[in-house]
């Protein structure tokens, strides 16, 4: 419906554009003040839109891919040459040869750059199933004057989150039940008054933040015989103030990390809160899933961080009275809505904790001789208590996952001194090569405490084996992160198809549950018929004082294979089995969804899920927000 | 049902016999010296972590496992930490293997020359040591061996080291410890020692299952127990212990390792080694205390010809498999994996399944040789039969044997009769031949006095019943349903059925008779009796056909002296057994009452005075509830409810028709 997008919408969009290039040249220049907005969204049409620079537009395709990961612009691929790249000019990787990757990729799965099994290319507007509306609730839509739409493209892009099955679906041009209309509330009242009206006429809400999910969150459910109306945050994206003093800011939830972040930069501040989907992923949907980021040990977890939050429900506005930092009222009905999935209703504000930049950042690592010895030593600093911002051990398939993204040494020597490194690592100091791990680090703080606190570190480290392996490695494996996911978008051109998936889990058992974990990963594919050994990987991301979370990626070459989807699916399902039975949780911060819900009444009794159901039918009893997730 | 899964009807093409290698062949055409120092590079279990059998003490000692058992005790104690820790140490002192190859190739060398000696072939089945190869290179390996024979043991290292598979260490009972010497041999080729009863030693406990458990957790070496405990003087498969194999499952309930291999091994003799020795000691004879002087003295066994000897690797079991569905390893989620406790019940069913399941392969994997139907021709003929005639009855029981899906090794080649012969000569210790009649061997011409005449000829036939005994387990089932059809009050289903569950009940400790597997037992049963075409099935009745007669004759003979024996006990019990009897006299009791039936009634039931059978049989009675342990002052007596003892007798004696049971699942 081109309708929708008015020339005063184009218009607005071009001035923006306008606005971000002016900013990128004038950066440095004159340290412009952040504007800083009052809680009043109808007043400051134009302000507004100056606060954020958006990366967001209501036409999401525009920018991303709609059958992938990420931007369309950025992408891994296989030249001509055979060498792997990555386009764009978005991550330092962009741009940059892979001279070692295609090995490494036909070598651990078997698979071979002749056989493709390409994408298609595009999905006529036809084979999205026509909406099914409710006029009347259209029509009070249309007179709040809340942007909406029903175009094909919008809906089919709301209608799914990035799990395995979701994107193998899109590229095979396959589309299911999808959302009937998207709406773009732009505040807080927008969305008390969509919610009115969407009670009023019995229309089922699906919230969406920035659509990062890998839970089947966002998938419509098959039985809603409603209209779904897919209620997109993006547009409630501004920061309505700091507080200094208090070291807080107010936040609407639809903006994604990686604004808050440079927003907050802007001002002097950040929130340290940095999930690995920070580029996309919104702060309602960090509250919903109960996020984790990757610096935690020093910032905490999204629980940590938020000290007040508005949500609207059904049955009306919750929030708590006062911004108290820790109170003792009764259960805390922050929990209630941190974790709830999208099913008691849309967070739209949010005060969360701010932090001053950090003087100094340095990244590490540290190789150790086996896994068991990297676990050991990760325990020993989460026991005193010294965790740097991140600590984060790979095993040894993923440590060699991590140098076949090495891009091409620019001179003689560089490659000289890293065959001098390998020569001591592994000749003098005898590490075996296929069992050492590597533990990435990032430090920050005033520079002063970070080299004490990474001698402190390194110190402990050496005690368990572990030899120091430069800030390099480190700040590779965490460039890592962001391109992993676009890595999946490669395999699947090529026939792999794979997935992470995570947990957390008391120390005692953290190896027993990885190798456990990873040995059931390759019998079950070997059972399913699967013909090539899949890869089977993890690592400890986060540490804590009487645990660890473990992330496991799994992938597999699929040629011979009639459903490799289901073969997928029934794989992951045996690896979340057999976490359970070791001890591990259903989930650390993917959150449940609806692929993980069937494992809720033994993971939290009987009676915890009465509780949440009979807040689920006070709150919202005519089923409103009908994502059917996690109960 | 799992259950029954676990129980299923083998495949017979299993088991060519072809597959069999004989070991010794290479050992009699090439240097034994060179054998023994060959180069021994064994697979490894993947997940290893190589350590040393001392370094293995300071992990044990230092597990928190022990370390929680250590504070514990010391609290209970009232001693230091550093004492009871001490007291670990010399626990572990005592029981410690100290695995050694230089060990291994003197025996590879000296068992080579004494089993050339002793004898004519030692055949492995070499499908079952590649899969063997395979397991133990997957997952930690708990090797399963039958136990009929001091040699045993040293058999398997033998096998073991004789294939370049990894060499296990292996739980051995204390008492070896006490002969000078061998014991510390023993232990150097990778025996350790654990006490035969340690009932509430914690510390003791705590120490051992650690030791276990770790050698298990690291891969050190696979792990060998029997689990018949205790060698089978009877050449019965003994009721299996769950001590051990609780310990080895435990680090996969706990998710310490991602499986464990349970390998059942049958070693089958085809003459044992201590047959004459057994049957003195189930006599009453007590067993001569193990020393080196007596093993030197039993040397001259090696002028002796003992046949051959077949070991069977069976199918590895995967302990994951098993579990499946069975097991919720979750339980053990919410407390320190360290803490002891007691396991739920059903992790102890399973265990328990697990464990009958286990001496079941090993019975199904027994290879039998002619010998043992021989004997058990012989044995419902103590009184001998023409030559001609037992060759005959053998030959028509290895048709039945075969059909039931006995895993037979007869030589097809050679006429029966010179199968008989030779199998009549190998055991010229028991039977003899002559005139063309065949019997067993009487004692010496002018005993002392009729006491021990008996005892002289009862060492026969014991000794003849433990060959026998080798083959029950293929006819058990089929065998009681033959027993039953004779007692039932009606040949319909439900009654056979009734009189079934009764004997099976009665007989649970007697033989391998899986818990709570009583349906698929007496379908078992009838199925063979229907597929040898000895019954009928019309409508609801049983109908024994006119082919069947001999066969079901045969069959309930068969269990005739385990009837009987048990009628001895309960006559016992009923008529003479003294108010305060103790456990403790009774063995001897009920010996001399069976004697003097024997003596003046002329019965022919010498396997009542085997102590194995009145055990059994005292347990069953204790079981059904017709006596009752009485724990008076330091002594537990036994008190005996007459009416249900005779109730018992009675029924045993087919006099009167088994209760119905409550609940008959059919």
């Amino acid at each position: 419906m081109a309708s929708n997008y008015n020339s005063s919408e184009r218009q607005r969009i071009a001035q923006q554009r306008l606005k971000i290039i002016a900013g990128h040249l004038q950066k440095d220049g004159d340290g412009q003040p952040v504007r800083i907005f009052a809680n009043d969204c109808k007043a400051e049409a134009t302000d507004r839109r100056s606060s954020v620079a958006r990366s967001m537009p209501k036409r999401r395709q525009e920018i991303m891919k709609w059958n992938g990961w990420g931007y369309s612009d950025s992408r891994f691929l296989f030249n001509k040459k055979g060498q792997a790249e990555f386009t764009g000019k978005r991550y330092r990787l962009s741009g940059l040869i892979l001279p070692s990757l295609k090995d490494w990729f036909e070598g651990t799965f078997g698979a071979n750059l002749q056989h493709k099994s390409p994408a298609v290319p595009s999905v006529s507007a036809s084979t999205v199933p026509p909406p099914c509306l409710n006029e009347d609730f259209v029509q009070d839509v249309k007179a709040s004057g809340v942007p909406y739409s029903h175009e094909a493209e919008d809906r089919m892009f709301r209608a799914h989150g990035h799990c395995l099955h979701e994107i193998f679906a899109l590229r095979e041009g396959k589309v299911g039940r999808v959302p009937d209309m998207v709406v773009w509330p732009n505040c807080h009242d927008d969305v008390v008054k969509i919610v009115e009206l969407a009670s009023k006429h019995n229309v089922c809400l699906i919230p969406y933040g920035g659509g990062t999910s890998v839970s089947s969150a966002l998938e419509c459910p098959p039985e809603e015989t409603r209209s779904i109306v897919s209620l997109d945050t993006s547009q409630m994206n501004r920061i309505l103030w700091i507080d200094e003093k208090n070291l807080t800011a107010h936040i609407e939830a639809g903006i994604v990390g990686q604004d808050l972040e440079r927003v907050l930069n802007e001002s002097g501040y950040c929130t340290g809160h940095e999930p690995d989907s920070m580029e996309f992923s919104s702060l309602g949907g960090w509250v919903a899933t109960r996020a984790s980021g990757m610096k935690k040990n020093i910032y905490g977890n999204i629980e940590d961080l938020v000290i007040h939050i508005k949500m609207v429900t059904p049955r009306g506005v919750i929030e708590k009275g006062c911004q108290g930092p820790r109170m003792s009222m009764g259960p805390d009905i922050h929990h209630f809505i941190l974790g709830s999935e999208g099913t008691l209703g849309v967070v739209t504000e949010v005060t969360m904790k701010i932090r001053p930049i950090p003087e100094y950042q340095k990244y590490g690592s540290v190789v150790f001789p086996s896994f068991e010895q990297g676990v050991a030593c990760l325990r020993e600093i989460a026991k005193q208590r010294c965790a740097p911002a991140s600590i984060r051990l790979m095993d040894n398939a993923q440590f060699q996952f991590g140098h076949a993204l090495k891009p091409q040494v620019s001179s003689i020597f560089t490659s000289f001194l890293d065959g001098l490194k390998k020569f001591y690592i592994t000749k003098f100091k005898g590490f075996d090569p296929h069992r050492l791990c590597v533990t990435t680090l990032l430090f920050e703080g005033d520079r002063e405490r970070v080299l004490q606190h990474e001698k402190q570190v390194y110190d402990i480290a050496a005690k368990f084996g572990g030899l120091a392996a430069g800030e390099d490695n480190g700040q590779r494996g965490y460039m890592l992160t962001f391109v992993i996911a676009y890595l999946r978008d490669l395999g699947m051109e090529y026939y792999v198809i794979g997935e992470s998936f995570e947990t957390s889990v008391p120390w005692d058992r953290v190896l027993d549950l990885c190798r456990n974990v990873k040995e059931r990963i390759v019998r079950e594919c070997k059972e399913k018929g699967v013909q090539f050994p899949p890869m089977s990987t993890c690592r400890v991301t986060q540490t804590y004082d009487a645990g660890a979370c473990v992330y496991f990626y799994f992938a597999f070459n699929y040629r011979g294979l009639a459903d490799p989807v289901h073969v997928y699916d029934q794989v992951e399902h045996a690896a979340r089995e057999e976490i359970l039975a070791n001890g591990g949780s259903l989930s650390h911060h993917h959150g449940v969804g609806k692929l993980r819900k069937q494992w809720m009444k033994e993971s939290i009794s009987n009676v915890g899920l009465g509780m949440l159901k009979s807040v689920k039918d006070f709150v919202d009893p005519d089923n409103i927000f009908g994502n059917r997730n996690l109960l | 049902m799992a259950s029954k899964a676990l129980y299923s009807q083998r495949d017979p093409a299993l088991k060519k016999r072809d597959d069999f290698e004989d070991i010794l062949d290479e050992r009699r055409n090439s240097s034994d010296l060179r054998y023994a120092l060959r180069c021994y590079t064994p697979v490894l279990y993947k997940g290893m972590t190589p350590c040393k059998a001392s370094t293995l003490k300071t992990i044990v000692l230092q597990s928190e496992q022990v370390r929680y058992v250590i504070n514990q005790v010391s609290k209970e104690m009232g001693e230091t930490p550093d004492i009871v820790q001490e007291e670990a140490l010399a626990i572990l002192e005592e029981m410690a293997q100290r695995l050694q190859l230089s060990t291994i190739r003197f025996f590879a060398f000296t068992l080579s020359k004494a089993f050339k000696a002793l004898f004519q072939s030692v055949r492995v089945n070499e499908e079952g040591i590649q899969r063997l190869q395979q397991a133990i290179h997957e997952h930690p390996v708990v090797l399963l061996p039958s136990h009929r024979s001091y040699i045993d043991f040293l058999m398997m290292s033998y096998v073991l080291y004789t294939y370049d598979l990894a060499l296990p260490v292996i739980a051995a009972g204390m008492d070896f410890l006490g002969m000078k010497f061998v014991g510390e041999m023993l232990r150097m080729s990778g025996a350790f020692f654990i006490r035969r009863s340690f009932g509430g030693d914690k510390l003791y406990w705590a120490v051992f299952s650690e030791y276990v458990k770790t050698m298990l957790r690291n891969g050190y070496a696979p792990i060998e127990f029997f689990l018949e405990g205790t060698r089978s003087r009877t050449c019965k498969s003994l009721t299996p212990k769950l001590g051990l194999l609780n310990i080895v499952m435990d680090p996969f309930f706990k998710g310490e390792v991602f499986d464990v291999s349970l390998v059942p091994i049958s070693i089958s003799y085809e003459r044992v080694l201590e047959e004459t020795l057994y049957a003195r000691e189930l006599l009453g004879v007590p067993k001569p205390k193990e020393s080196t002087s007596g093993l030197l003295k039993a040397r001259r066994i090696l002028s002796e010809d003992y046949g051959s000897i077949h070991v069977y690797f069976g199918q590895p079991v995967s302990v994951r498999s098993l579990a499946q569905g069975r097991i919720n390893r979750s339980e053990y989620n919410l407390i320190p994996r360290y803490i002891p406790r007691k396991s739920s019940e059903e992790t102890q069913s399973f265990v328990n399944d697990t464990a009958y399941m286990l001496v079941r392969r090993q019975e199904e994997n027994m290879v039998l040789r002619p010998w043992v139907l021989i004997a058990a021709v012989l044995m419902q003929n103590l009184d001998g039969l023409d030559l001609e005639l037992l060759t005959k009855q053998t030959v028509w029981l290895r048709g039945l044997a075969g059909a039931f899906g006995a895993f037979l090794d007869w030589p097809d080649q050679t006429p029966a009769d010179k199968v008989v012969a030779s199998s009549l000569a190998l055991h010229h210790g028991l039977v003899q031949a002559t005139g063309g009649r065949v019997r067993l061997l009487e004692g010496p011409q002018d005993p002392a006095s009729p006491e021990e005449a008996l005892f002289d000829q009862a060492v026969g036939v014991l000794s003849c019943a433990s060959y026998r005994n080798q083959v029950l387990h293929v006819f058990l089932r089929p065998a009681l349903v033959a027993v039953a059809l004779e007692t039932a009050n009606t040949s319909r289903n439900d009654d056979v059925y009734s009189s079934f569950l009764y004997l099976r009940n009665v007989f649970s400790n007697e033989f391998i008779l899986c818990p709570g597997a009583s349906v698929q037992d007496f379908e078992e049963g009838c199925y063979l009796l229907l597929k040898c075409g000895a019954i009928q099935m019309l409508q609801q009745d049983l109908v024994v056909t006119e082919r069947g007669q001999p066969i079901l004759s045969f069959l309930s003979g068969m269990l005739e002296p385990f009837l009987q024996g048990y009628q001895v006990v309960c006559r016992y019990f009923s008529e003479e057994a003294s108010e305060g009897l103790t456990e403790k006299q009774y063995i001897p009791a009920v010996r001399s009452f069976a004697v003097k039936r024997i003596l003046s009634e002329g019965l022919k039931c010498y396997e009542a005075l085997s102590s194995d059978l009145q055990k059994n049989a005292l347990a069953a009675l204790l079981r059904m509830s017709a006596l009752r342990k009485v724990k008076a002052a330091d002594q537990v007596t036994l008190k005996v409810n007459t009416m249900a003892v005779k109730a018992i007798e009675d029924t045993l004696g087919g006099k009167v028709p088994a209760q119905k049971p409550v609940l008959a699942r059919l």
